[in-house]
């Protein structure tokens, strides 16, 4: 009796209020529009938001697709380049004291401001890309890099004291201890890609030949559509949830078997 | 056991030559660290066959580094490490050190692996290592699963899979409770009676030492020496009976002098 009613005082409390919070957020937003009588160019009630998308769903598809596939390219260009770059510091270390300064000033600049000049040299669609790539490259790469270095020192000794080859003691030792570092890596890295791509596009602005959704939410601002503004912006999120989810459970599936970090702690 | 026997009178004989060549002779061994300690100063030691040679000192005598020589973990800066025939070991690490993201049978195939055997060739060994340290049926366990005791068993087992000459342990038991760690000592007892394996073990407990060894170099530090060595017959049924014999009291209260002696006559820290 006891074990069922707190069972179910935790489904409450871990699903159930959470979701009762957001359909009253979701309700008093609709009342406040409702009883105000504000102008949906000032704020659009959620009913008139999901009418939108639903009414635009072609276009906003669309637009949906361009970005998350540009968020999707930049992320296997920052995967594939991050990956290699670090297992490149890793074979020879006076690489990565060559190479860190040029990420790290990759990094450190805001990507908005190398925006313009990439405008300048690129087609407008290819300086979206490279700035996507660009803010999700340095968190896969500087992770990964740490996950190869941080293999168990002990196991180290042991496969030296086995005679395992560089090539063994890479597959059977570095890449699995760096597993847990690049997913992390991944998961920023995953994030940063959309945003990359979001704020390239507000950049190239009208200059644009891109039809993402954040240049969806530019020209419905010319326009004062801002239900349909809210529309894109609401995809945008949803992606951006959607990312972090996927790379959630792809860590959970990979790691749960032995990693810390993947642990559902027992009480 | 008449043949360990024999095995054991074989060395005393030799001394003066002739034919029991130790499995590994350690001679005028110095170690120094680059940041100048000199961790061990003229070390002359053997490792005899089928014995259970302790190496027993204060922490910073330099216990692991005379075993991390004999592995070839490091080098000497001056001194001969001679083994006789090919190196054949297994190492025993503090910790259990097995990869996490393996299963207990990945981990104790893999000095297997390493050496090119797949795994379906692995299987009757791997097995046969894990029933040696009680884990069979444990294989599709993963090392987060087992408690430490049960850990350090894979790590046994992971050394033994091979068939090493001699195996090393350097402190293997030192982070376990004192019930799992008496449990392991005569688990390790049992096993080296039943493969007449070859083992020095790292410890700084003297009781430990005289309960599980049939020689005790004991080690004094800066520089990190041996200072005594100590035979505890080999014969001798190891039980709760031995721990409260007279024979075990003396040996222990002659390996704790020399200790003793070998810190500088301060007081036991």
């Amino acid at each position: 009796m006891r074990m069922s009613r707190s069972l179910s005082r935790s489904t409450f409390e871990d699903y159930l209020f959470p979701a009762l919070m957001l359909v009253i957020a979701v309700a008093s937003w609709e009342l406040y529009v409702r009883v105000e009588h504000v102008p949906s160019f000032m704020l659009p009630a959620p009913s008139a938001i999901a009418k939108t998308l639903w009414q635009d769903w072609p276009t906003l598809r669309d637009s949906l697709i361009v970005t998350l596939s540009i968020t999707c390219e930049a992320l296997v260009a920052a995967v594939v380049g991050g990956v290699s770059l670090a297992l490149l510091f890793h074979a020879w270390r006076p690489l990565e004291r060559a190479f860190f300064p040029f990420a790290v000033v990759m990094q450190v600049t805001p990507v908005i401001s190398i925006a313009p000049l990439l405008l300048v040299y690129l087609s407008s669609g290819a300086a979206v890309l490279v700035c996507a790539f660009l803010v999700a490259f340095f968190p896969i790469l500087s992770n990964t890099a740490l996950g190869l270095a941080a293999a168990d020192h002990n196991l180290i000794e042991l496969f030296e004291l086995y005679g395992a080859s560089r090539w063994k003691q890479l597959w059977l030792l570095r890449l699995p201890s760096a597993l847990p570092y690049f997913l992390g890596g991944l998961r920023i890295g995953g994030g940063l890609s959309l945003i990359g791509a979001i704020v390239a596009e507000i950049a190239a602005g009208s200059a644009g030949s891109g039809s993402g959704l954040a240049y969806r939410i530019m020209e419905s601002g010319f326009r004062l559509n801002i239900p349909r503004m809210f529309a894109a912006l609401f995809l945008i999120s949803i992606t951006g949830i959607a990312i972090f989810v996927f790379f959630t459970i792809l860590s959970w599936a990979l790691l749960h078997r032995w990693h810390d970090s993947a642990r559902t702690r027992e009480t | 056991m008449p043949a360990e026997a024999g095995e054991r009178a074989a060395p005393m004989l030799s001394e003066g030559g002739g034919g029991g060549v130790p499995l590994v002779s350690l001679r005028g061994v110095s170690k120094a660290f680059k940041s100048g300690t000199i961790a061990l100063e003229n070390v002359d030691l053997d490792i005899r066959d089928g014995e259970l040679l302790t190496l027993l000192g204060p922490s910073g005598c330099g216990k692991s580094t005379v075993l991390r020589i004999v592995a070839g973990l490091t080098g000497s800066n001056s001194g001969e490490v001679k083994w006789r025939g090919q190196p054949s070991l297994g190492f025993v690490f503090q910790e259990p050190t097995l990869a996490p993201w393996s299963n207990v049978f990945d981990n104790v195939w893999l000095p297997m692996r390493l050496k090119g055997v797949s795994r379906s060739e692995a299987k009757q060994r791997v097995a046969e290592a894990l029933a040696s340290v009680g884990l069979t049926g444990f294989e599709k366990a993963y090392p987060r699963e087992l408690s430490g005791g049960m850990k350090m068993r894979v790590s046994i087992a992971r050394a033994l899979v091979l068939k090493p000459a001699l195996l090393l342990m350097d402190e293997p038991f030192a982070a376990l409770d004192e019930i799992t760690r008496a449990k392991l000592n005569d688990d390790l007892l049992k096993l080296r009676a039943q493969s007449g394996a070859t083992i020095v073990f790292v410890t700084h407990s003297v009781y430990e030492s005289v309960y599980l060894s049939t020689r005790i170099a004991v080690m004094g530090a800066r520089p990190g020496r041996v200072v005594a060595e100590i035979e505890v017959d080999p014969l001798a049924h190891r039980d709760e009976d031995f721990r409260l014999s007279k024979y075990y009291a003396e040996r222990a209260r002659e390996a704790s002098a020399a200790l003793h002696l070998a810190m500088g006559g301060a007081p036991c820290a």
